[in-house]
């Protein structure tokens, strides 16, 4: 494809690639994103390309490798278009089927496809699957449709006529209007109005303007940024660039986390087509604007995902965050103006502008316009990356779309928002979800991780483990912060080793206050709330913990001991062999015992346990029940039984 | 050392010390540590004190200033393998390996890291080894996983 210098280039040549795509009738597309990786996916391609040239389909079917589809559970995914055929979990060995029958034949293949668990009945369409069907990725969506390593899929999809609309049909203040009327909210954590952001980037004084995508993503548990990255960077780039046209920017840096090295290669080449095709660079598409993008690799620093901390990382610096004001939009990076925005605001900057603010605020709640992507994951059946309309409750995303928990177990709590966001409990699973519904409920949107827990999740652990989260990834400049939250994870830590006091709890709200209060950035500003929304809903586990030296969750390795059900226990020496700590007794046909002085918990015998005998127990907070005595332990059939 | 590839790689951005970060993660991914005297190249050749070198690679968690082992383990703490049993499989690849997290053994068989997320959170709890993501872990089968590594 050559430079293209104006708006009619662009439509012929999208028109060109749109003709040429008709010829080839059958597409297959295969998801190929991280997770996808490490389920195989590379393996089932080659397998493609072998099988295809073999079954002479070569050049006849197109096959693509995309970006993830989001339904990570059940990857490698491939589809079939026109037919729109889902084959889910795909390996290498069923590929010759998947040519011979479903390409060649026209036949669809049922062993491959989705089986809904409770019903038992197959979907042979994407959109019949439960996971999608309940969905409305009008962001994500595109991700199932391009090969990010080809700009031509991108135009195929009607890439760039935002863009087109920006340059030759309004001005840059119109741009600007439509993002505020669209009330586009930053989908990285604070939830500020993208288009107020921007104005006051573009009526600061100071030249250059710099605009910055934060794909930095530290949240643990949260990697909707990275599939959006690897899987359309095209879209994202589109809406970095008017961005850049509404505040009069000319230069634009990305900042990946160095963790995502299939993100960085895919934007490498996202940015080389574009240069190569001249829509970046100099005179884009003959209007005059110019706009070139630079790529920074993150070194590892949560602390890095805040903006003003993100920003001194770009320079060159430790990222440390500084105090705001002056926020960067007046004095960024440089010193200059800058507008930094999360990775998913951009990539809905082109659809506002393409298809106008009103089509965009039909979607959603009140004051939260849109939709937001969540990375659905924990103990949840389907995991994976799910986009769904502002307002919708979380009720249904767990349960419509996730499909409830694994294992018939009790829902208890999902968290959101991240390391400093918030647990919202089973009373409140008709919640709507939003930006302000979430803050009201003591949690937060944050930049949209939803982890799921149940019954066998502790409460206390998990404030902990998110406190000891923070504790490591403070910057050590404030004191509340960095000490505090040091405190703070020790008297968690003691809670769930048995060794929690009266008056902790107490103890804890003081020290989540002084945080709050005396920190300079969001990052301690926002530490205590896992350890105030947990202690908010289910204080009642607090107090398990300290005063009874007992996990309600059956968790917390300190508090729990298992032991073996005699009546169950069937002498299968599955425990007695597995156990690292020989610290089961037993023999064949003799009933086995946990010693447990030799216990190290580790929970070994629990897992491995038949679950037909299921025989292995646990309990905390009383002691197991003696053993049976020696006389008893040999399991004697009874010959009238057999 | 050769100072050879350190040299090329601050060329290549052509000594700008705005490019610090990038430059140092350029040579971690070369000799997996950034041995002393490259940073004292950088330092020489960027025009930057040492001192403010050695902070920017004591902050950012991507820098090692010690040789790692000839595999490295990443054992993934993000949330979603937490709520799964992440810390079951920290316990038993310490147990296995002696070693905690941040350390090489002695035969520099083995490094030892956790890290906040792999974004494999279908997986969990999950590990990396030399780049190979391993899922849906038990302590047993974590144990087979790492005996076939030499
Ligand atoms: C500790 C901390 C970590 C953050 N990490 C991220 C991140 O990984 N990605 C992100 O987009 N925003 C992150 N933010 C929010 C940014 O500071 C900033 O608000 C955001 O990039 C603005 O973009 P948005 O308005 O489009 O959301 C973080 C904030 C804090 C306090």
């Amino acid at each position: 494809m050559p430079r293209i210098s104006s708006p009619a280039e662009l439509e012929d040549i999208r028109r060109d690639v749109l003709s040429k795509r008709k010829l080839s009738k059958t597409c297959l597309t295969l998801c190929s994103g991280t997770a996808c990786h490490a389920t195989g996916s590379d393996r089932v391609a080659a397998a493609i390309e072998v099988e295809l040239e073999k079954q002479g389909f070569k050049g006849e079917v197109y096959f693509r490798r995309t970006g993830c589809h989001g339904f990570c559970e059940k990857g490698p995914i491939v589809l079939v278009d026109p037919e729109e055929i889902c084959y889910l979990q795909v390996t290498p060995e069923d590929v010759p089927e998947i040519v011979s029958q479903t390409i060649k034949e026209k036949k669809v293949i049922d062993r491959l496809l989705y089986t809904d668990p409770n019903t038992g009945e197959r979907a042979a369409r994407e959109s019949d699957i439960p996971f999608y069907k309940n969905q409305e990725r009008i962001v994500f969506g595109a991700n199932r449709r391009i090969d990010p390593k080809s700009i031509e899929d991108y135009l195929a999809i009607g890439g760039y006529q935002a863009l087109v609309k920006a340059l030759f049909e309004i001005t840059p203040e119109q741009v600007l209007e439509e993002v505020k009327e669209a009330n586009l909210r930053g989908r990285g954590g604070g939830g500020f109005p993208a288009g107020e952001k921007w104005e006051v980037a573009r009526n600061a004084p100071g030249e250059p303007k710099y605009v910055v995508v934060n794909c930095d993503e530290g949240d643990p548990g949260a990697y909707m940024d990275r599939s959006l990255m690897e899987g359309n960077p095209y879209g994202v780039l589109e809406g970095l660039m008017l961005g850049a046209y509404a505040i009069g920017a000319h230069e634009g840096y990305v900042y990946v986390r160095q963790e995502y090295p299939l993100a960085l290669q895919n934007l490498g080449t996202a940015i080389k087509q574009a240069q190569e095709h001249g829509l970046l660079g100099r005179d884009i598409l003959g209007s005059g604007f110019n706009f070139n993008v630079k790529v920074h690799r993150g070194a590892g620093a949560f602390v890095c995902g805040e903006e003003t901390a993100l920003l001194k990382s770009l320079e060159g610096e430790a990222g440390e965050p500084r105090p705001r004001p002056p926020y960067p939009a007046v004095k960024g990076l440089w010193g200059k103006p800058t507008c930094i925005n999360n990775v998913e605001t951009w990539a809905n900057v082109p659809l506002i502008i393409h298809r106008g603010a009103q089509a965009f605020t039909s979607i959603g709640t009140e004051g939260s316009k849109g939709t937001k992507i969540f990375s659905l994951v924990g103990k949840i059946n389907n995991t994976g990356l799910v986009e769904v309309p502002m307002g919708i409750t979380i009720k249904d995303i767990i349960y419509k779309i996730g499909g409830g928990i694994p294992g018939g177990k009790k829902f208890k709590a999902v968290q959101t928002g991240g390391p400093s966001g918030g647990c919202i409990p089973a009373e409140l699973l008709d919640l709507r979800v939003g930006f302000d519904e979430l803050t009201k409920a003591g949690s937060m949107m944050g930049s949209g991780g939803m982890i799921v827990m149940d019954e066998d999740t502790c409460m206390v652990d998990v404030a902990r483990y998110f406190i000891n989260f923070l504790t490591d990834e403070s910057c050590g400049k404030c004191l509340p912060c960095r000490e505090g939250l040091r405190q703070m994870h020790k008297i968690l830590t003691n809670i769930t080793e048995g060794k929690g006091e009266e008056g902790d709890i107490e103890l804890l709200e003081e020290l989540s206050e002084t945080a709050v209060e005396a920190s300079l950035c969001a990052l301690g500003k926002t530490a205590p709330n896992p350890f105030r929304s947990t202690v908010r809903y289910f204080r009642d586990e607090y107090e398990a913990h300290i005063k009874e030296k007992r996990c309600p969750a059956l968790y917390c390795k300190e508090l729990i001991s298992y032991y073996i059900d005699p009546e169950k226990c069937q002498a299968c020496g599955s425990c007695l062999r597995e156990c690292p700590a020989e610290a089961i007794d037993g023999g064949k046909k003799m009933i086995h015992i946990v010693d447990q002085e030799k216990c190290t918990k580790c929970g070994t015998c629990f897992e491995v346990c038949p679950s037909r005998y299921s025989a292995v127990k646990k309990t905390s907070g009383e002691p197991v029940p003696p053993p049976i005595p020696e006389e008893e332990r040999m399991i004697v059939k009874k010959s009238k039984e057999e | 050392m050769d100072t050879g590839k350190t040299d090329q790689i601050i060329d290549k951005h052509e000594g700008q010390a705005s490019s610090l970060i990038q430059i140092l993660l350029e040579i971690q991914s070369e000799y997996h540590w950034l041995p002393k005297e490259a940073l004292e190249r950088v330092s020489e050749k960027l025009h930057v004190p040492f001192s403010r070198v050695r902070h920017i690679a004591t902050f950012y968690k991507a820098f090692s200033l010690v040789p790692k082992g000839r595999h490295e383990i990443h054992i993934c703490m993000g949330t979603a393998c937490h709520v799964r049993g992440a810390t079951r499989i920290l316990d038993k690849v310490q147990d296995l390996t002696g070693i905690q997290p941040g350390e090489t053994d002695l035969d520099f068989k083995f490094s030892l890291e956790t890290v906040n997320c792999l974004g494999c959170c279908a997986m969990g709890p999950v590990l990396e080894i030399d780049g190979q993501t391993h899922g849906k872990l038990s302590p047993a089968k974590t144990a087979d996983v790492l005996k076939s590594f030499e």
